[in-house]
Protein backbone atom coordinates (compact mmCIF):
# COMPACT_ATOMS: atom_id res chain seq x y z
CA UNK A 1 0.00 0.00 0.00
CA UNK A 2 0.94 3.24 -0.82
CA UNK A 3 -0.04 6.58 -0.72
CA UNK A 4 0.97 9.40 -3.49
CA UNK A 5 0.82 12.15 -5.20
CA UNK A 6 0.81 10.31 -8.63
CA UNK A 7 -2.25 8.31 -7.35
CA UNK A 8 -3.66 11.23 -5.92
CA UNK A 9 -3.42 13.41 -9.39
CA UNK A 10 -4.61 10.02 -11.09
CA UNK A 11 -8.07 10.23 -9.05
CA UNK A 12 -7.98 13.72 -9.65
CA UNK A 13 -9.25 13.42 -13.23
CA UNK A 14 -12.55 12.59 -11.47
CA UNK A 15 -12.78 15.41 -9.99
CA UNK A 16 -16.42 15.81 -11.83
CA UNK A 17 -17.59 12.25 -10.77
CA UNK A 18 -17.13 13.23 -6.89
CA UNK A 19 -18.74 16.98 -7.81
CA UNK A 20 -21.90 14.76 -8.68
CA UNK A 21 -21.40 12.80 -5.58
CA UNK A 22 -21.57 15.95 -3.90
CA UNK A 23 -24.82 17.30 -5.26
CA UNK A 24 -26.23 13.86 -4.83
CA UNK A 25 -25.69 13.84 -1.30
CA UNK A 26 -26.44 17.33 -0.85
CA UNK A 27 -29.93 16.50 -2.41
CA UNK A 28 -30.54 13.63 -0.66
CA UNK A 29 -30.03 14.79 2.64
CA UNK A 30 -32.12 17.87 1.55
CA UNK A 31 -34.94 15.56 0.51
CA UNK A 32 -34.80 13.34 3.51
CA UNK A 33 -34.76 15.97 6.67
CA UNK A 34 -37.79 17.62 4.63
CA UNK A 35 -39.60 14.43 4.02
CA UNK A 36 -38.45 13.71 7.71
CA UNK A 37 -39.58 16.76 9.30
CA UNK A 38 -42.92 15.90 8.00
CA UNK A 39 -43.13 12.40 8.73
CA UNK A 40 -41.59 13.18 13.10
CA UNK A 41 -44.58 15.69 13.08
CA UNK A 42 -46.79 13.18 12.57
CA UNK A 43 -45.65 10.90 14.43
CA UNK A 44 -45.26 13.23 17.47
CA UNK A 45 -48.69 14.48 16.97
CA UNK A 46 -49.87 11.04 17.44
CA UNK A 47 -47.73 10.63 20.54
CA UNK A 48 -49.42 13.35 21.84
CA UNK A 49 -52.71 12.06 21.18
CA UNK A 50 -55.64 10.84 23.46
CA UNK A 51 -56.33 7.68 20.81
CA UNK A 52 -54.68 5.03 22.78
CA UNK A 53 -53.99 3.39 19.35
CA UNK A 54 -52.81 6.58 17.97
CA UNK A 55 -49.92 6.57 20.40
CA UNK A 56 -49.27 2.88 20.07
CA UNK A 57 -48.23 2.92 16.70
CA UNK A 58 -46.18 5.77 16.81
CA UNK A 59 -44.15 3.55 19.80
CA UNK A 60 -44.29 0.42 17.80
CA UNK A 61 -42.41 2.47 14.76
CA UNK A 62 -40.03 4.22 16.71
CA UNK A 63 -39.46 1.20 18.41
CA UNK A 64 -38.85 -0.93 15.40
CA UNK A 65 -36.95 2.19 13.28
CA UNK A 66 -34.14 2.58 16.34
CA UNK A 67 -33.63 -1.02 16.91
CA UNK A 68 -32.72 -2.29 13.41
CA UNK A 69 -29.62 -1.21 11.63
CA UNK A 70 -30.05 1.47 9.26
CA UNK A 71 -28.66 -0.41 6.45
CA UNK A 72 -31.09 -3.58 6.62
CA UNK A 73 -34.08 -0.59 6.43
CA UNK A 74 -32.24 0.62 2.93
CA UNK A 75 -32.03 -2.37 1.46
CA UNK A 76 -35.53 -3.63 2.51
CA UNK A 77 -37.22 -0.04 1.29
CA UNK A 78 -35.06 -0.19 -2.05
CA UNK A 79 -36.30 -4.02 -2.89
CA UNK A 80 -39.76 -3.05 -1.23
CA UNK A 81 -39.60 0.19 -3.76
CA UNK A 82 -38.60 -1.41 -6.93
CA UNK A 83 -40.59 -4.20 -6.27
CA UNK A 84 -43.68 -2.04 -6.01
CA UNK A 85 -43.29 0.53 -8.78
CA UNK A 86 -41.74 -0.18 -11.68
CA UNK A 87 -39.55 3.11 -11.85
CA UNK A 88 -38.44 4.52 -15.19
CA UNK A 89 -34.99 4.88 -15.88
CA UNK A 90 -35.22 8.58 -15.83
CA UNK A 91 -31.93 10.86 -14.80
CA UNK A 92 -32.67 14.08 -12.99
CA UNK A 93 -29.60 16.29 -14.42
CA UNK A 94 -28.74 13.51 -16.68
CA UNK A 95 -27.25 11.65 -14.19
CA UNK A 96 -29.60 11.11 -10.86
CA UNK A 97 -31.15 8.04 -11.02
CA UNK A 98 -35.12 8.66 -9.47
CA UNK A 99 -35.03 4.73 -9.21
CA UNK A 100 -32.54 5.07 -6.91
CA UNK A 101 -32.75 7.96 -5.82
CA UNK A 102 -36.09 8.16 -4.66
CA UNK A 103 -36.32 4.69 -2.39
CA UNK A 104 -33.42 6.06 -0.57
CA UNK A 105 -34.67 9.40 0.38
CA UNK A 106 -37.71 7.41 0.92
CA UNK A 107 -36.10 5.19 3.70
CA UNK A 108 -33.50 7.60 4.63
CA UNK A 109 -36.65 9.79 5.47
CA UNK A 110 -38.34 7.01 7.22
CA UNK A 111 -35.56 6.35 9.73
CA UNK A 112 -34.57 10.17 10.75
CA UNK A 113 -38.30 11.04 11.13
CA UNK A 114 -38.25 8.23 13.65
CA UNK A 115 -35.55 9.77 15.33
CA UNK A 116 -36.27 12.99 15.24
CA UNK A 117 -40.51 12.32 16.45
CA UNK A 118 -39.20 12.00 19.83
CA UNK A 119 -37.40 15.33 19.53
CA UNK A 120 -40.20 17.19 18.22
CA UNK A 121 -42.34 15.90 20.89
CA UNK A 122 -39.93 16.80 23.73
CA UNK A 123 -40.41 20.27 22.33
CA UNK A 124 -43.93 20.17 22.43
CA UNK A 125 -43.87 18.84 25.97
CA UNK A 126 -41.16 21.14 27.02
CA UNK A 127 -43.58 24.05 26.75
CA UNK A 128 -44.95 25.16 30.25
CA UNK A 129 -48.13 23.58 31.07
CA UNK A 130 -49.64 27.15 31.92
CA UNK A 131 -49.25 27.99 28.50
CA UNK A 132 -51.67 25.55 27.05
CA UNK A 133 -54.04 26.37 30.57
CA UNK A 134 -53.54 30.41 30.01
CA UNK A 135 -54.91 29.42 25.92
CA UNK A 136 -58.03 26.90 26.88
CA UNK A 137 -58.95 29.38 29.57
CA UNK A 138 -59.59 32.02 26.62
CA UNK A 139 -61.59 29.73 24.96
CA UNK A 140 -58.97 28.11 22.15
CA UNK A 141 -59.25 24.72 21.20
CA UNK A 142 -56.89 22.16 21.88
CA UNK A 143 -56.31 22.73 18.06
CA UNK A 144 -55.80 26.30 18.46
CA UNK A 145 -53.67 25.85 21.17
CA UNK A 146 -51.67 24.11 19.69
CA UNK A 147 -51.26 25.62 16.45
CA UNK A 148 -51.04 29.70 17.35
CA UNK A 149 -49.51 28.96 21.09
CA UNK A 150 -47.70 25.71 21.56
CA UNK A 151 -45.99 24.69 18.13
CA UNK A 152 -44.42 28.05 17.37
CA UNK A 153 -42.72 28.45 21.03
CA UNK A 154 -41.61 24.75 20.45
CA UNK A 155 -40.14 25.15 16.68
CA UNK A 156 -37.48 27.64 18.88
CA UNK A 157 -36.30 24.93 20.44
CA UNK A 158 -36.46 22.02 17.54
CA UNK A 159 -35.17 24.03 14.92
CA UNK A 160 -31.69 23.37 16.16
CA UNK A 161 -31.55 19.89 16.71
CA UNK A 162 -33.20 18.97 13.08
CA UNK A 163 -30.58 21.29 11.51
CA UNK A 164 -28.29 18.91 13.34
CA UNK A 165 -30.23 15.88 11.86
CA UNK A 166 -29.32 17.80 8.41
CA UNK A 167 -25.46 17.08 9.34
CA UNK A 168 -25.89 13.72 10.88
CA UNK A 169 -27.83 12.22 7.70
CA UNK A 170 -25.54 14.38 5.12
CA UNK A 171 -22.68 11.55 6.83
CA UNK A 172 -25.25 8.48 7.12
CA UNK A 173 -26.51 8.89 3.35
CA UNK A 174 -23.55 7.08 3.18
CA UNK A 175 -25.46 3.87 3.49
CA UNK A 176 -27.11 4.29 0.23
CA UNK A 177 -24.05 3.30 -1.82
CA UNK A 178 -25.23 -0.34 -1.07
CA UNK A 179 -28.21 0.45 -3.52
CA UNK A 180 -26.27 2.19 -5.97
CA UNK A 181 -27.07 5.96 -5.52
CA UNK A 182 -24.52 7.68 -6.86
CA UNK A 183 -23.54 9.61 -3.92
CA UNK A 184 -20.10 10.78 -2.78
CA UNK A 185 -19.13 6.97 -1.38
CA UNK A 186 -20.54 5.55 -4.34
CA UNK A 187 -18.47 7.78 -6.81
CA UNK A 188 -15.84 7.38 -4.52
CA UNK A 189 -16.30 3.42 -5.23
CA UNK A 190 -16.34 3.49 -8.66
CA UNK A 191 -13.32 6.18 -8.67
CA UNK A 192 -11.48 2.83 -7.03
CA UNK A 193 -12.60 0.68 -9.62
CA UNK A 194 -11.92 2.33 -12.21
CA UNK A 195 -8.27 3.27 -11.57
CA UNK A 196 -7.53 0.73 -9.21
CA UNK A 197 -6.46 2.93 -6.58
CA UNK A 198 -8.33 2.28 -2.93
CA UNK A 199 -7.33 4.96 -0.56
CA UNK A 200 -7.16 8.10 -1.96
CA UNK A 201 -10.55 8.10 -3.39
CA UNK A 202 -11.58 7.87 -0.04
CA UNK A 203 -9.40 10.69 1.23
CA UNK A 204 -11.45 12.50 -1.31
CA UNK A 205 -14.47 11.16 -0.17
CA UNK A 206 -14.00 11.98 3.31
CA UNK A 207 -12.65 15.61 2.45
CA UNK A 208 -15.68 16.44 0.64
CA UNK A 209 -17.85 15.03 3.88
CA UNK A 210 -15.62 17.22 6.18
CA UNK A 211 -16.41 20.09 4.17
CA UNK A 212 -19.67 19.83 3.91
CA UNK A 213 -20.28 19.20 7.49
CA UNK A 214 -18.00 21.22 9.27
CA UNK A 215 -19.53 24.59 8.03
CA UNK A 216 -22.83 23.58 8.24
CA UNK A 217 -22.25 22.49 12.47
CA UNK A 218 -20.53 26.24 12.76
CA UNK A 219 -23.57 28.25 10.75
CA UNK A 220 -26.09 26.06 13.14
CA UNK A 221 -23.96 26.90 16.19
CA UNK A 222 -23.82 30.41 15.57
CA UNK A 223 -27.61 30.51 15.04
CA UNK A 224 -28.15 28.84 18.42
CA UNK A 225 -26.07 31.29 19.96
CA UNK A 226 -27.96 34.22 18.53
CA UNK A 227 -31.42 32.76 19.39
CA UNK A 228 -30.73 32.24 22.68
CA UNK A 229 -29.46 35.56 23.24
CA UNK A 230 -32.54 37.09 21.50
CA UNK A 231 -34.73 35.06 24.53
CA UNK A 232 -32.76 37.43 27.01
CA UNK A 233 -34.23 40.45 24.94
CA UNK B 1 -82.23 36.09 46.48
CA UNK B 2 -83.76 35.06 43.45
CA UNK B 3 -82.32 32.09 41.19
CA UNK B 4 -81.22 34.14 38.45
CA UNK B 5 -78.82 36.18 40.36
CA UNK B 6 -77.14 32.95 40.41
CA UNK B 7 -74.00 32.92 38.06
CA UNK B 8 -72.25 29.34 39.30
CA UNK B 9 -73.88 26.90 41.40
CA UNK B 10 -71.31 24.33 42.18
CA UNK B 11 -72.98 21.06 43.64
CA UNK B 12 -70.97 18.51 45.71
CA UNK B 13 -67.57 18.99 43.75
CA UNK B 14 -65.10 16.46 44.92
CA UNK B 15 -61.78 16.10 43.03
CA UNK B 16 -59.73 12.42 44.00
CA UNK B 17 -55.81 12.04 43.07
CA UNK B 18 -54.81 8.54 43.16
CA UNK B 19 -57.87 6.65 43.50
CA UNK B 20 -59.54 7.98 46.52
CA UNK B 21 -56.08 8.71 48.52
CA UNK B 22 -55.89 12.56 47.97
CA UNK B 23 -59.25 14.21 48.99
CA UNK B 24 -58.27 18.03 47.05
CA UNK B 25 -61.92 18.70 46.63
CA UNK B 26 -64.86 16.97 49.02
CA UNK B 27 -68.32 17.57 48.53
CA UNK B 28 -67.56 21.74 48.12
CA UNK B 29 -71.40 23.24 47.55
CA UNK B 30 -71.74 26.79 47.04
CA UNK B 31 -73.31 29.31 44.32
CA UNK B 32 -71.81 32.36 43.03
CA UNK B 33 -73.67 35.53 42.30
CA UNK B 34 -74.02 37.85 39.71
CA UNK B 35 -72.11 41.29 41.08
CA UNK B 36 -70.23 38.77 43.44
CA UNK B 37 -66.68 39.82 44.85
CA UNK B 38 -65.76 36.29 46.41
CA UNK B 39 -62.58 36.02 48.04
CA UNK B 40 -60.96 32.30 48.53
CA UNK B 41 -58.61 32.12 51.82
CA UNK B 42 -57.01 28.64 53.37
CA UNK B 43 -53.91 27.42 54.48
CA UNK B 44 -52.22 25.83 50.89
CA UNK B 45 -53.54 22.63 50.45
CA UNK B 46 -57.12 23.42 51.39
CA UNK B 47 -58.36 23.00 48.15
CA UNK B 48 -58.77 26.56 47.54
CA UNK B 49 -56.90 26.43 44.01
CA UNK B 50 -58.84 22.90 42.86
CA UNK B 51 -62.01 24.43 43.83
CA UNK B 52 -61.04 27.75 41.29
CA UNK B 53 -59.69 25.90 38.50
CA UNK B 54 -62.38 23.59 38.73
CA UNK B 55 -64.68 26.61 37.71
CA UNK B 56 -63.88 26.74 33.89
CA UNK B 57 -62.65 23.07 33.97
CA UNK B 58 -58.69 22.85 33.89
CA UNK B 59 -59.01 20.28 36.99
CA UNK B 60 -61.60 17.52 35.68
CA UNK B 61 -63.81 17.27 38.83
CA UNK B 62 -63.85 13.66 39.56
CA UNK B 63 -67.68 14.01 40.80
CA UNK B 64 -70.63 17.09 41.17
CA UNK B 65 -71.93 19.39 38.84
CA UNK B 66 -71.12 22.92 38.34
CA UNK B 67 -74.17 24.74 36.77
CA UNK B 68 -73.08 27.98 35.02
CA UNK B 69 -76.01 29.77 33.98
CA UNK B 70 -77.95 26.95 34.26
CA UNK B 71 -76.11 24.85 32.35
CA UNK B 72 -73.99 21.82 33.69
CA UNK B 73 -71.10 22.15 32.44
CA UNK B 74 -69.64 19.01 33.68
CA UNK B 75 -71.83 17.27 31.26
CA UNK B 76 -70.33 15.70 28.24
CA UNK B 77 -72.11 17.11 25.67
CA UNK B 78 -71.49 21.01 26.12
CA UNK B 79 -69.10 23.25 24.17
CA UNK B 80 -66.57 23.64 26.74
CA UNK B 81 -64.66 26.59 24.62
CA UNK B 82 -67.75 28.26 24.19
CA UNK B 83 -68.14 28.15 28.18
CA UNK B 84 -64.56 29.39 28.77
CA UNK B 85 -64.92 32.62 26.54
CA UNK B 86 -67.59 33.72 29.34
CA UNK B 87 -64.82 32.83 32.41
CA UNK B 88 -61.90 35.06 32.03
CA UNK B 89 -58.95 33.66 34.35
CA UNK B 90 -56.42 35.23 35.75
CA UNK B 91 -53.05 32.76 36.89
CA UNK B 92 -50.35 32.96 39.77
CA UNK B 93 -47.56 32.94 37.02
CA UNK B 94 -49.08 35.38 34.41
CA UNK B 95 -48.59 32.32 31.66
CA UNK B 96 -48.18 35.57 28.98
CA UNK B 97 -47.74 34.01 25.67
CA UNK B 98 -43.97 34.98 25.45
CA UNK B 99 -43.71 34.61 21.56
CA UNK B 100 -46.19 37.37 20.83
CA UNK B 101 -46.21 41.24 21.69
CA UNK B 102 -48.50 42.21 24.46
CA UNK B 103 -51.02 43.54 21.96
CA UNK B 104 -50.78 40.50 20.52
CA UNK B 105 -51.32 38.28 23.56
CA UNK B 106 -54.41 40.64 24.24
CA UNK B 107 -56.11 40.35 20.61
CA UNK B 108 -55.04 36.76 19.33
CA UNK B 109 -58.48 34.95 21.78
CA UNK B 110 -60.66 37.70 20.37
CA UNK B 111 -59.11 37.20 16.67
CA UNK B 112 -58.94 33.45 16.59
CA UNK B 113 -61.65 32.61 18.69
CA UNK B 114 -64.59 35.26 18.67
CA UNK B 115 -63.33 36.10 14.63
CA UNK B 116 -63.45 39.67 15.38
CA UNK B 117 -61.35 41.94 12.93
CA UNK B 118 -58.28 42.90 13.44
CA UNK B 119 -58.48 46.12 14.14
CA UNK B 120 -61.72 46.58 16.15
CA UNK B 121 -60.03 43.82 18.56
CA UNK B 122 -56.49 46.07 18.52
CA UNK B 123 -59.19 49.06 19.18
CA UNK B 124 -60.30 47.16 22.37
CA UNK B 125 -57.15 46.06 23.57
CA UNK B 126 -55.48 50.00 23.34
CA UNK B 127 -58.32 51.03 25.30
CA UNK B 128 -57.87 48.34 27.48
CA UNK B 129 -54.40 48.52 28.25
CA UNK B 130 -54.51 51.98 28.65
CA UNK B 131 -56.73 51.80 31.58
CA UNK B 132 -54.41 49.99 33.16
CA UNK B 133 -51.38 51.76 32.08
CA UNK B 134 -49.61 50.23 29.82
CA UNK B 135 -50.38 51.76 26.65
CA UNK B 136 -46.94 52.22 25.90
CA UNK B 137 -46.12 48.84 26.47
CA UNK B 138 -48.39 47.69 23.02
CA UNK B 139 -45.50 47.04 20.70
CA UNK B 140 -43.09 44.92 23.80
CA UNK B 141 -42.89 41.53 24.43
CA UNK B 142 -43.74 39.79 28.19
CA UNK B 143 -39.96 39.65 29.17
CA UNK B 144 -39.55 43.17 28.97
CA UNK B 145 -42.44 43.55 31.56
CA UNK B 146 -41.87 43.63 35.22
CA UNK B 147 -44.19 41.10 37.11
CA UNK B 148 -46.62 43.72 38.10
CA UNK B 149 -46.86 44.71 34.90
CA UNK B 150 -47.04 40.87 33.45
CA UNK B 151 -50.01 40.68 35.49
CA UNK B 152 -51.95 43.71 34.50
CA UNK B 153 -51.66 42.95 30.79
CA UNK B 154 -53.16 39.08 31.79
CA UNK B 155 -55.66 40.79 33.86
CA UNK B 156 -56.39 42.62 30.66
CA UNK B 157 -56.23 39.58 28.05
CA UNK B 158 -59.22 37.66 30.13
CA UNK B 159 -61.10 40.99 30.20
CA UNK B 160 -60.80 41.14 26.11
CA UNK B 161 -62.81 38.55 25.46
CA UNK B 162 -66.06 40.33 27.54
CA UNK B 163 -66.41 37.38 30.30
CA UNK B 164 -69.14 37.83 32.72
CA UNK B 165 -66.64 36.54 35.85
CA UNK B 166 -63.04 36.46 36.51
CA UNK B 167 -61.30 34.06 38.07
CA UNK B 168 -58.01 34.81 39.68
CA UNK B 169 -55.40 32.30 41.29
CA UNK B 170 -53.17 33.47 43.84
CA UNK B 171 -52.41 36.52 41.11
CA UNK B 172 -50.26 38.49 43.52
CA UNK B 173 -48.21 35.62 44.85
CA UNK B 174 -45.64 35.84 42.78
CA UNK B 175 -45.12 39.57 42.73
CA UNK B 176 -42.37 41.55 44.48
CA UNK B 177 -43.89 43.04 47.12
CA UNK B 178 -43.68 46.33 45.88
CA UNK B 179 -45.64 45.20 43.03
CA UNK B 180 -48.57 43.79 44.61
CA UNK B 181 -50.39 47.33 45.18
CA UNK B 182 -50.97 47.92 41.61
CA UNK B 183 -52.29 44.34 40.59
CA UNK B 184 -54.93 45.02 43.41
CA UNK B 185 -55.38 48.31 42.34
CA UNK B 186 -56.54 47.09 39.11
CA UNK B 187 -58.67 44.08 40.48
CA UNK B 188 -60.41 46.73 43.05
CA UNK B 189 -61.02 48.76 40.11
CA UNK B 190 -62.88 46.03 38.36
CA UNK B 191 -64.78 44.71 41.14
CA UNK B 192 -66.29 48.35 41.76
CA UNK B 193 -67.11 48.26 38.13
CA UNK B 194 -69.59 45.42 38.95
CA UNK B 195 -67.31 42.57 37.40
CA UNK B 196 -68.15 38.77 39.33
CA UNK B 197 -65.36 37.67 40.46
CA UNK B 198 -63.84 34.71 42.57
CA UNK B 199 -60.08 35.10 43.79
CA UNK B 200 -57.97 32.82 45.53
CA UNK B 201 -55.60 34.90 47.54
CA UNK B 202 -52.88 35.50 50.69
CA UNK B 203 -53.99 38.93 50.52
CA UNK B 204 -56.14 39.71 53.52
CA UNK B 205 -56.49 42.89 53.12
CA UNK B 206 -57.65 42.84 49.42
CA UNK B 207 -60.51 40.07 51.27
CA UNK B 208 -61.08 42.70 53.71
CA UNK B 209 -61.53 45.51 51.76
CA UNK B 210 -63.41 44.51 48.65
CA UNK B 211 -64.83 41.55 49.09
CA UNK B 212 -68.34 40.99 49.75
CA UNK B 213 -68.21 37.36 50.61
CA UNK B 214 -64.72 36.06 51.85
CA UNK B 215 -64.93 31.98 51.77
CA UNK B 216 -62.38 29.58 54.05
CA UNK B 217 -61.34 26.59 52.87
CA UNK B 218 -59.48 23.47 54.32
CA UNK B 219 -58.86 20.03 53.82
CA UNK B 220 -60.98 20.23 50.48
CA UNK B 221 -64.17 21.84 52.13
CA UNK B 222 -65.30 25.34 52.68
CA UNK B 223 -65.19 25.81 56.22
CA UNK B 224 -67.17 28.84 57.05
CA UNK B 225 -68.01 31.67 54.63
CA UNK B 226 -69.89 35.04 55.32
CA UNK B 227 -68.71 38.77 54.79
CA UNK B 228 -65.68 40.37 55.52
CA UNK B 229 -66.68 41.97 58.89
CA UNK B 230 -68.12 37.79 59.93
CA UNK B 231 -64.98 36.09 58.83
CA UNK B 232 -62.59 38.45 59.87
CA UNK B 233 -64.45 40.36 62.62
CA UNK B 234 -65.64 37.37 64.48
CA UNK B 235 -64.83 33.77 63.14
CA UNK B 236 -66.71 31.25 64.16
CA UNK B 237 -64.66 27.72 63.92
CA UNK B 238 -61.67 26.98 65.61
CA UNK B 239 -59.83 26.50 62.47
CA UNK B 240 -60.42 29.15 60.90
CA UNK B 241 -59.31 31.36 63.70
CA UNK B 242 -56.32 29.41 64.09
CA UNK B 243 -55.80 30.28 60.54
CA UNK B 244 -56.26 33.81 61.28
CA UNK B 245 -54.08 34.06 63.98
CA UNK B 246 -51.43 33.01 61.73
CA UNK B 247 -51.76 35.33 58.65
CA UNK B 248 -52.94 38.53 60.00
Amino acid sequence: MQISLDNFSRVMKYVPLFGRGLVVTVLLSLVTVLLGFVLAFILAMMSLSSVKILRAISTVYVQIVRCTPMMVQVLIMYYLLTGLIPFPRVFLFGYIEVGRFIPAAISLALNSGGYMSDVIRGGIEGIDQGQTEAARSLGMTKGQTMRYIIIPQAIKNILPSFANEFVTIIKESSVCSVIGVAEITKQAQNVQSATFISLEPLFVATFLYFCLCFPTSRIIAYFERRMRASDQR
Amino acid sequence: MTSDNIMIQVKDLKKYYNGEKIKALDGVNINVNRGDVMVVIGPSGSGKSTFLRSLNLLEIPTSGQIIVDGVDITGSEIDLDKFRQKMGMVFQHFNLFPHKTILENLTIAPIIVKKENEEKANKKAMELLDRVGLADRAKAYPVQLSGGQKQRVAIVRALCMDPEIMLFDEPTSALDPEMVGEVLDVMKELARDGMTMVTVTHEMGFAREVGNRVVFMDGGNIVEQGTPEEIFGSPKSPRLQDFLRKVL
